[in-house]
C-alpha cells in the first residue's frame, strides 16, 4: 500500500453527486484512463473525467460503443495505467465478452455500472438493481469477479477507491455497480487528504526477463504479478485458456489449472474481500438483506418495525460478489427469516435462499423498477416474515 | 566436417517454442509474418517498443508467434484494444495484425473510427477472402459470385474496396500487396512502421484449405502464378479505382501516403490549446 498522490485528490468536503463521486474516487485511486461510451444514468461519471483528467495528466477517449470502450479499457490496463470504464444495462450487457477476457486475462480494471431498469432499453433514467446476476454470471465460462455496491455519494467515493485496490490486489476486474438513486442523489462527500487514502500500486514484477512468468502467482499467493510491454519480458497475452507463460495451452490439464486458479484467487480469499454492515443483529429473529438504495429504504421500514416491537436486523451487503456467504450461513442459524428487498424480481434473493439451506425462510421483496420500494411493502414483508 | 547450420534471420524474431504454427501448408499468413520480421530487422526499431495486438482468427494467431510483447484479443476488436494501449503508452509502435474478417466484418466500426481519428496505428490486414479458421464462411472482402459455406451458390453482396473504405475515412497510408510481393510487403512495412497516423495494408493471401479448394483454383502455388500474373502496380491510385473482381485484376502498390495530425497530438493541441498552464500531459507508465 502507499498513499494517493495529492495533486488529483480534491480534498475536502464537497455536495457531489454518485456518479461525480465515483470520478473523484478513480482520480484518487490513481486512475489515468477511461475509456467510455455514453449511457443514461452514467455518463456523468466520464463527463466529470472529461473535465478533470486533462488537469490532472489522465486521458480518456470516448469510443465508438461499449464494444470499443471495454476493451480499450484492457488496452490501457495492460499499457501500465489504472483504467476505468462506466455504463449502465444495454451497454454493460455489451461490455460482458471483454468481462470475461478481462477475467481469464487477469487484467486488473474497473467497471461502474450505474444500474437502470430493464430489460433491453427499459426505463432509460430511471432506478433499478436489475444486473446483479449479469455481473456474476454474464460473460459465458465461469470466472469470479468482486462487485461492490454502495448505497450513497461517499460510499461511491470510498468504494471506488477501494475497487481500484482491489483490482490490483487480485489482478481482477472490479466492478462498482450502482442504481440510478445512488448514481444522482447529492450528498456530502467528505474527501480525505490524499496520504490518508491508502491506494495499492500496481505490482509490476522485479523479476529478470526469462525468468518471469505472466501468469505464474507469486510466491504465497495466488495472484501473480504484472508485467507491461517495453520491459523486456515479451509477454503474450491471450483470452485462450494459457500456461503460465500465457501461451495457448488447449488441454483440459490447462484448462483445469488455469480455471481453479482464476477461481480460488477470489473464493479462498474471500474473507479479505467481503464486507458487509449490520444493524441490531444481537437479538434478531428477522434480518433484512439489502444492497445500493434498497437498504436506505428498508431502514425506514426496519425503524417501523421496531416501534411495533419486532426484533429485525439489518445486513447490507456492501461486496455482493463474492456473497457473504460464511456470515448468511451464521444468521440463517439464528433467525426465522430472512426479507430480501430489491429492485428487480429477486435475483440476490435466490442466493440468500441457496445459501439459507432451508434452515430458515427466505422472502422476497421483488420490485419492477422505475422507482423505489415503498417502505410499506418491506415492513409488510417483515410482518408476515416474522409470524 | 558438416557445414555449421545457419540461423534464419527470422528466427530471433519468432517464439520457436511455440513452433510449428497452426497454419496450413501454402497459406499465405506465414509468408506476410515473414516479411514483417524483416521490415522490422531492415528498421532498426528498439523491439521492446514495439507491440503486436491481433484479433481472432488464423491472421489473429499472429500475435502469438511473435516474439515481442503480443496481445491476441478478441473478434474483431484488436483495434480498439490498441488504441488503448497506444494511449495509455505513446512510447511503443502498436502494430495491429489481423484477418478481413476480423477487421472489416465484426471489427468494421472499429476500422472506420480508428481511420478517422487517425489512431497512431499500423494495421496489417491479411485478406485471404474467407473467414478461415471458423471454415471458410463468407466476409465482407468475398468476390461476387466466389463460393463460400454460408454461400454455397456463391456470393451475391458487394465486397468491400478496404483501401477506398479506409482512404475515405481518413487514414494516412494505404496500400495493397499479394503475398506473392514479399519485397514489396516488407519495404511498404518498414516505411509504414516509421510513419505515425492511421496506417493500412492489405495484403491478399491464399487460403488453400478452404478458399482455393472450395473455388477449385488449385493449391498455394497456382495462386501464386495467379497473383503473379493478374496484379498491376498502380501506386498513388485512386482508391475508388482499386476494387477486386473475382479472378480479376488487382491493384496493388501504395495507394495513399499524406499528413494529419494524429489522434494524441490533435487531442494533446486541444487540450493544452483549451487549457493553457493548467492542462498536465498524460505521462506514460513506461517512462517511469
Ligand atoms: C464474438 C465472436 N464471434 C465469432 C467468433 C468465431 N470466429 C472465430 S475466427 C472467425 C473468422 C475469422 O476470419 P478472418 O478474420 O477473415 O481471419 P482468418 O481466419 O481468415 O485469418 C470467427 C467468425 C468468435 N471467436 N467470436
Ligand atoms: S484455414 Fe486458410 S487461412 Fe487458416 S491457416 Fe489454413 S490456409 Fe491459412
Amino acid at each position: 500500500m502507499s498513499n494517493a498522490s495529492s495533486p488529483g485528490v480534491l480534498t475536502g468536503s464537497h455536495y457531489l453527486d454518485g456518479d461525480h463521486a465515483c470520478s473523484e474516487g478513480a482520480i484518487a485511486a490513481g486512475c489515468r484512463f477511461a475509456a467510455g461510451y455514453p449511457i443514461t444514468p452514467s455518463t456523468e461519471v466520464v463527463e466529470r473525467i472529461a473535465q478533470r483528467f486533462p488537469q490532472v495528466g489522465g486521458r480518456f477517449l470516448q469510443f465508438e460503443d461499449e464494444l470499443a470502450a471495454s476493451i480499450a479499457l484492457l488496452g490501457g490496463a495492460w499499457g501500465g495505467a489504472k483504467a476505468l470504464t462506466v455504463t449502465s444495462g444495454p451497454g454493460f450487457s455489451l461490455m460482458m465478452e471483454h468481462l470475461g477476457y478481462a477475467a481469464i486475462t487477469e487484467t486488473p480494471c474497473v467497471y461502474v455500472d450505474v444500474q437502470r431498469a430493464g430489460p433491453s432499453t427499459g426505463l432509460p433514467t430511471q432506478p433499478a438493481q436489475g444486473d446483479m446476476m449479469q455481473a456474476r454470471f454474464g460473460s459465458h465460462g465461469d470466472y469470479r469477479i468482486i462487485a461492490l455496491c454502495p448505497n450513497s455519494p461517499q460510499e461511491c467515493f470510498d468504494l471506488t477507491v477501494e475497487a481500484f485496490n482491489l483490482a490490483e490486489e487480485f489482478r481482477v476486474p472490479v466492478l462498482v455497480m450502482l442504481d440510478e438513486v445512488v448514481g444522482h442523489m447529492t450528498e456530502k462527500v467528505v474527501i480525505p487528504s490524499a496520504e490518508r487514502i491508502p491506494v495499492t500500486p500496481r505490482k509490476f514484477t522485479k523479476k529478470t526477463p526469462g525468468t518471469f512468468k505472466l501468469f505464474e502467482p507469486a510466491e504465497g499467493t495466488l495472484v501473480p504479478e504484472m508485467a507491461m510491454p517495453g520491459q523486456g519480458h515479451r509477454i503474450h497475452v491471450t483470452g485462450l485458456t494459457h500456461d503460465e507463460r500465457g501461451y495457448p495451452a488447449m488441454t483440459v490439464a490447462a484448462q483445469e489449472k488455469m480455471q481453479r486458479r482464476l477461481f480460488d484467487k477470489i473464493v479462498l480469499n474471500a474473507d479479505r474481500i467481503v464486507r458487509w454492515e449490520e444493524k441490531h443483529l444481537d437479538d434478531a429473529e428477522v434480518v433484512v438483506v439489502s444492497y445500493g438504495i434498497t437498504s436506505r429504504i428498508a431502514e425506514k421500514a426496519i425503524q417501523a418495525a421496531r416501534d411495533q416491537g419486532v426484533k429485525v436486523g439489518s445486513f447490507r451487503l456492501i461486496t455482493a460478489w463474492p456473497f457473504p456467504e460464511k456470515q448468511i450461513i451464521e444468521l440463517s442459524r439464528k433467525v426465522k427469516a430472512f426479507v430480501v428487498p430489491e429492485l428487480n424480481m429477486g435475483q440476490m434473493m435466490l442466493e440468500v435462499e441457496r445459501i439459507a439451506g432451508g434452515r430458515c425462510k427466505t422472502v422476497g421483496v421483488p420490485h419492477v423498477g422505475g422507482t423505489v420500494h415503498n417502505p410499506e411493502v418491506i415492513l409488510n414483508a417483515i410482518l408476515e416474515a416474522v409470524r | 566436417m558438416s557445414a555449421p547450420v545457419r540461423e534464419n534471420p527470422v528466427d530471433k524474431y519468432l517464439r520457436k517454442e511455440r513452433m510449428p504454427s497452426i497454419w496450413c501448408p501454402g497459406c499465405g499468413i506465414g509468408t506476410t509474418v515473414n516479411c514483417f520480421t524483416r521490415a522490422l530487422d531492415a528498421s532498426g526499431f528498439d523491439l521492446e517498443k514495439v507491440a503486436v495486438v491481433s484479433g481472432i482468427g488464423c491472421t489473429g494467431r499472429v500475435a502469438g508467434y511473435l516474439k515481442l510483447d503480443s496481445f491476441h484479443t478478441t473478434h474483431g476488436r484488436a483495434i480498439p484494444f490498441a488504441t488503448g494501449l497506444k494511449l495509455a503508452r505513446p512510447d511503443l509502435n502498436v502494430v495491429v495484425y489481423s484477418g478481413d474478417g476480423d477487421l472489416s466484418a465484426i471489427g468494421g466500426n472499429h476500422l472506420i473510427h480508428a481511420a478517422r481519428r487517425n489512431a497512431d496505428l499500423l494495421v496489417v490486414c491479411v485478406n485471404n477472402f474467407t473467414y478461415g479458421m471458423t471454415g471458410g464462411q463468407v466476409t465482407p472482402t468475398t468476390p461476387n459470385p466466389a463460393i463460400a459455406s454460408t454461400t454455397p451458390y456463391g456470393a451475391y453482396e458487394q465486397s468491400f474496396n478496404l483501401p477506398h473504405l479506409v482512404a475515405s475515412c481518413g487514414g494516412v497510408f494505404v496500400a495493397r500487396w499479394t503475398a506473392y510481393h514479399v519485397r514489396q510487403i516488407a519495404k511498404t512495412m518498414g516505411e509504414a512502421l516509421s510513419k505515425k497516423g492511421f496506417r493500412f495494408i492489405e495484403i491478399i493471401a491464399p487460403c488453400p484449405t478452404l478458399y482455393l479448394r472450395r473455388n477449385k483454383l488449385g493449391e498455394g502455388l497456382d495462386e501464386m502464378k495467379f497473383y503473379q500474373e493478374k496484379s498491376v502496380v498502380m501506386n498513388g491510385a485512386d482508391t475508388r479505382e482499386v476494387g477486386l473482381d473475382f479472378r480479376d485484376e488487382i491493384p496493388v502498390g501504395k495507394f495513399v501516403d499524406i499528413e494529419r495530425p494524429t489522434l494524441e497530438e490533435a487531442m494533446e493541441a486541444r487540450l493544452s490549446k483549451a487549457l493553457g498552464t493548467k492542462y498536465v500531459p498524460y505521462t506514460s507508465p513506461g517512462k517511469a
